[in-house]
């Protein structure tokens, strides 16, 4: 139901235990974190497809590229600073280079991670994982659409890389809601500012578009959960429409959608943008709550963000 | 083509030794010493042991080869051409813009290149892989992965070592060139290799050490290795950096630069007298 708490990385190992039966060919591997990533719950129901490798994630990508060289559609999973940054290189030569059909899945990205603090947090994995020609980059905004978007990745042939919290979040979508890569989605209409978000804070961006709604303004609220490729035609739409925006990730304003975005408004169609985001900075330990807050990632400083925005068109 | 006679192999041997010479000097550039000392076992591999079709190239119960020290390409693409992958004639254009001859292997370029290499130490996870999805497939293939010996400080091979141990690889074969020279010179001397065999032995593999131009110590040890049974299999192979040309031997200098117009004749030269 829309608005209940859940873990995308709950039905990201629902999807994939469901894919055990429907294809043949996925592979699953995990580094000694399938219980955390839920790729357990494939290893449940088709062990003889579940590949553990050990705390060693530059070998699981290695081997996943040959598994794919193989034919095997193959996801790969373990925490975002371990499925990216551990292993970038590796990525970059084995999958990304001969595009091969390798999802690299990661839970436990973003601030939100909480108590394990800056070295279990990832921050950049958006923004190195883009920077690789062919790879898709894919933050789906709740459970339901993590659900949909892994079953669109195991029919999508090439490399594409999928982030996701740790935490059980409210879900903004319909549980029957359709992913197509690289297409956004305008959840709620509005003409004052554009908020682009992605991943949880999507619904953080909802929640902003409520609060100004009660000042009089209205936002319009897309869900981009493509980073790359961007859909450029949903976000010109809605900023030729808005006139200004805003963009909002769990994930440094460095590289990710807000650098994406300033790009495509640069290039194409300039109009004053905020960045909500982590600022060029580490994470630490404390309660996710807390975390948000002290790093400028809570709905109040979208609102804000918003009115900067809105008062800097011309 | 396993009824071919060892004088013929190491005579292949040396005329793929000859187009990696001849095809660094056209480039300028590239790996001629780690080329020279993997010839023999890359015609051994190409013209006896490996079951493949070079005509057809994603044949599906082929025998598989990752070139994991992927500098030495030209002596990969040298056997592919001469096997029958391509044409002999491209052999030239290795390093060249356009050229599906990159200065490392590319997966998809060329016919025959299973995997992308160049960066050190990944081959064997890849290589682990094929080796897997073989046995997930059912598939008789095997898989073999060179591996440069200066490469195995590289941990992520120590990794895949694991790992091949743990999902009992049998069909997956590691060979190691060591010639004993990386670019800073002695692997002793960088951060040392040795006791190697006794590394990979207690990372629970069968280990076999041959003299790597010795022709009928490769067969034999390719041999063992197809018919192991319950672990996977290394051979290590005693090399000579720049085997065949005299003033290349044992010369680290040649691990990444081409022969100079002086040097290129006098290279040509022995080469072709090798050649029967």
């Amino acid at each position: 139901m829309t608005g209940e708490k859940l873990a995308q990385r709950s039905y990201y190992g629902k999807a994939l235990a469901e894919l055990a039966s429907t294809n043949p060919n996925v592979v699953v591997m995990d580094a000694d974190l399938a219980g955390s990533t839920k790729t357990s719950d494939f290893q449940k129901v088709c062990p003889q497809r579940f590949v553990e490798v050990g705390i060693a994630e530059q070998n699981m990508i290695g081997i996943a590229a040959g598994l794919a060289a193989s034919g095997k559609t193959v996801f790969a999973s373990t925490f975002g600073v371990f499925a990216t940054g551990r292993c970038w290189e590796q990525i970059r030569l084995g999958v990304a280079y001969p595009k091969l059909n390798v999802k690299i899945v990661a839970t436990h990205c973003g601030i939100s991670v909480g108590e394990d603090g800056a070295s279990h947090q990832a921050l950049e994995d958006m923004a190195i994982m883009r920077a690789l020609p062919n790879m898709v980059v894919v933050a789906p905004a709740d459970a339901y659409e993590a659900y949909a978007a892994t079953k669109v990745l195991a029919d999508y042939n090439g490399p594409a890389y999928m982030r996701m919290g740790r935490a059980d979040f409210p879900t903004v979508l319909p549980e029957d809601v359709k992913f197509e890569i690289g297409k956004a989605s305008v959840l709620q209409e509005g003409s004052d500012v554009t908020i682009v978000g992605c991943g949880q804070m999507v619904s953080y961006c909802l929640e902003a578009a409520e609060e100004l709604r009660s000042e009089g303004l209205t936002a319009e609220v897309i869900n981009m959960s493509t980073i790359k490729p961007l859909d450029k035609e949903t976000l010109f739409a809605s900023v030729g429409k808005t006139g200004c925006c805003v963009t909002v990730e769990e994930h440094s304003i460095i590289g990710g959608l807000g650098s994406a975005v300033a790009e495509a408004l640069c290039e194409e169609k300039l109009v004053p943008l905020e960045r909500i985001g982590t600022k060029d900075t580490f994470g630490e330990s404390g309660k996710p709550a807390d975390l948000m807050v002290k790093y400028g990632l809570t709905t109040a400083d979208i609102v804000e963000a918003a009115k900067k925005s809105i008062s800097r068109k011309g | 083509m396993s009824d071919i006679t060892v004088a013929e192999l190491e005579n292949i041997a040396n005329r793929l030794r000859l187009h990696a010479v001849e095809m660094t000097y056209a480039a300028r550039s590239g790996h001629p010493g780690g080329s020279l000392s993997a010839a023999d076992m890359m015609a051994a591999l190409y013209f006896s042991f490996m079951n493949h079709d070079p005509k057809n190239p994603s044949w599906e119960d082929r025998d598989r080869f990752v070139l994991s020290k992927g500098h030495v390409a030209p002596i990969l693409y040298a056997a592919l051409a001469e096997a029958g992958y391509f044409p002999v004639d491209d052999l030239i254009t290795l390093r060249k813009m356009g050229s599906k001859l990159q200065g490392h292997p590319v997966r998809g370029k060329v016919p025959g290149v299973e995997m992308s290499t160049g960066s050190l130490g990944q081959g064997l996870s890849m290589a682990c892989g094929i080796a897997l999805a073989g046995k997930m497939d059912g598939k008789e293939y095997k898989t073999i992965c060179m591996l440069g010996d200066g490469e195995m400080q590289e941990g992520q091979n120590w990794e895949a070592a694991m790992f091949a141990r743990q999902y009992g690889l049998t069909n997956l074969i590691a060979i190691v060139d060591r010639n004993r020279l990386q670019i800073t010179g002695d692997t002793e001397g960088a951060v040392g290799l040795e006791p190697l065999p006794e590394k990979w032995k207690s990372f629970g593999w069968n280990v076999i050490i041959i003299d790597g131009h010795n022709m009928r110590q490769i067969l034999e040890a390719l041999d063992k290795a197809g018919n192991a049974k319950t672990r996977p299999t290394v051979i290590i192979m005693k090399t000579v950096k720049g085997k065949g040309v005299s003033f290349m031997e044992n010369n680290a200098g040649f691990h990444g630069r081409a022969c100079t117009d002086e040097e290129y004749p006098r290279a040509v030269e022995e080469l072709r007298g090798l050649i029967q």
